[in-house]
């Protein structure tokens, strides 16, 4: 029977990705970022999952303004990586599992979410990212992947309330999956930041700091701030949390214990978090 | 399990310096960041570089956006349906990176806008 070993989160900021490819882990702007991952590797190289449910943001590589699904589920064999403007080098591919794919599609409509099914899709930085960031200097990643994409890009974005209990369901569907595999659940993004308008660079420590201590216990409190003030409190992209929220869910009602926490201000415009869920 | 902090205020009213990116904008910006898409390929950002007057007109952007473009006005492009996340890949094009287009919008320079998020680790305790 399957199971789910925890929940890995982590921002995904592209600068990390730089800072990966120049080596800069050590460097003092970046060294108490990085040095919230080996406690991470550690875990993951001890619970040894070979699947990942990853609950992310496109940020314009596979999604266009023309199609904009709230909730999208990859279905695909393989995903990949392809240049997301900036010419950078492009990341690994990742083995897709269409059968646990396909499972979690006919749980999730049954359960009355209406999703949008991608039997091709390209993945961007907020996957390839934390997947470098925990699984350094692989020649393949050990796990396959489900990507599950979260709209955050135009709004309405779905509510807070509507990711929990999206995650929910997908952990139900997890739970009644018959495999055998070993599960780590992935949220990715935030914390607080924005990019655009004259409030740009705006980062609000308090507000992440509700976010991370309630994630373990009490989920349903990060729910109770609409959309509009999710924005006020974080940022424009500081609802990426929607992810984190989401994957959350996805972990299920009984206990968890946090094993590792990391809160960093700044990476980039970025209050950048890892934080690790176990089975408590 | 009660929250282990009170809950976290959200001041009433429209957010200070700060567009919702809703289908108003969404439907205002649609040939601006179809145009910023394409440059997902290299191929296009040359064409761009090449030629950013023949490159815009491919795409039915309005006087005001290929003036904004023209002028790299991030907040021009911003006010006349432009979304960051697809803006982005244009502002790579100019070799701006988000400090940059921090700065750019808030009228700071780049260097005091950088100072401004090193500042922020004061509010965990962090050097200033």
């Amino acid at each position: 029977m399957s199971m789910i070993v925890g929940g890995y989160f982590t921002s995904h900021v592209p600068a990390i990705g730089g800072a990966i490819v120049r080596g800069d882990q050590q460097a003092p702007y970046w060294k108490p970022f990085f040095d919230g991952f080996p406690p991470i590797r550690d875990w993951l190289g001890a619970a040894k999952p070979d699947v990942a449910v990853v609950f992310y943001n496109d940020h314009g590589l596979n999604f266009f303004l023309d199609k904009m699904p709230t909730f999208a589920v990859g279905a695909a064999p393989e995903y990949r990586n392809a240049d997301e403007g900036w010419g950078l080098p492009v990341y690994k591919p990742f083995a897709g599992h269409p059968a646990l794919s396909w499972h979690i599609i006919e749980a999730l409509v049954h359960d009355e979410f209406d999703i949008t099914t991608c039997q091709s899709m390209l993945v961007d930085h907020a996957l390839s990212i934390p997947f470098e960031l925990a699984w350094p200097d692989v020649a393949a990643w050990p796990v396959k992947l489900v990507p599950i994409a979260i709209n955050t890009v135009q709004h309405p974005l779905p509510s807070a309330k509507r990711c929990l209990a999206l995650g929910r369901a997908v952990g139900r569907a997890l739970a009644s999956w018959g495999g055998d595999e070993r599960i780590v659940v992935i949220g990715t993004g935030g914390l607080s930041h924005q990019l655009d308008g004259q409030r740009a660079g705006f980062i609000n420590a308090e507000y992440d700091r509700f976010c991370l201590d309630n994630l373990a216990g009490d989920p349903d409190a990060l729910t109770q701030h609409s959309i509009h003030d999710m924005v006020a409190l974080s940022g424009t992209q500081g609802v990426e949390v929607l992810n984190w929220i989401a994957a959350r869910g996805a972990l299920g009602d009984a206990p968890l214990r946090e094993t590792s926490r990391n809160y960093h201000i700044p990476i980039s415009n970025t209050a950048a978090a890892s934080l690790v869920l176990e089975p408590a | 399990m009660s929250a282990t902090h009170s809950i976290p205020q959200a001041a009433p009213g429209p957010i200070p310096g700060t567009t919702l990116y809703d289908g108003d904008m969404a439907q205002r910006g649609f040939a601006l960041n179809a145009m910023c898409f394409s440059f997902n390929d290299a191929a296009n950002r040359d064409a761009f570089k090449a030629d950013e007057a023949g490159y815009c007109a491919r795409y039915d952007l309005t006087p005001e956006q290929r003036r904004a473009v023209s002028e790299k006005d991030v907040l021009g492009l911003l006010a006349t349906g432009g979304n960051i996340y697809y803006l982005a890949k244009m502002s790579g094009i100019w070799g701006l990176n988000v400090q940059d287009v921090g700065a750019a919008q808030t009228g700071m320079s780049v260097a005091d806008f950088k100072a401004m998020l090193l500042a922020q680790a004061a509010q965990i305790g962090g050097a200033q």
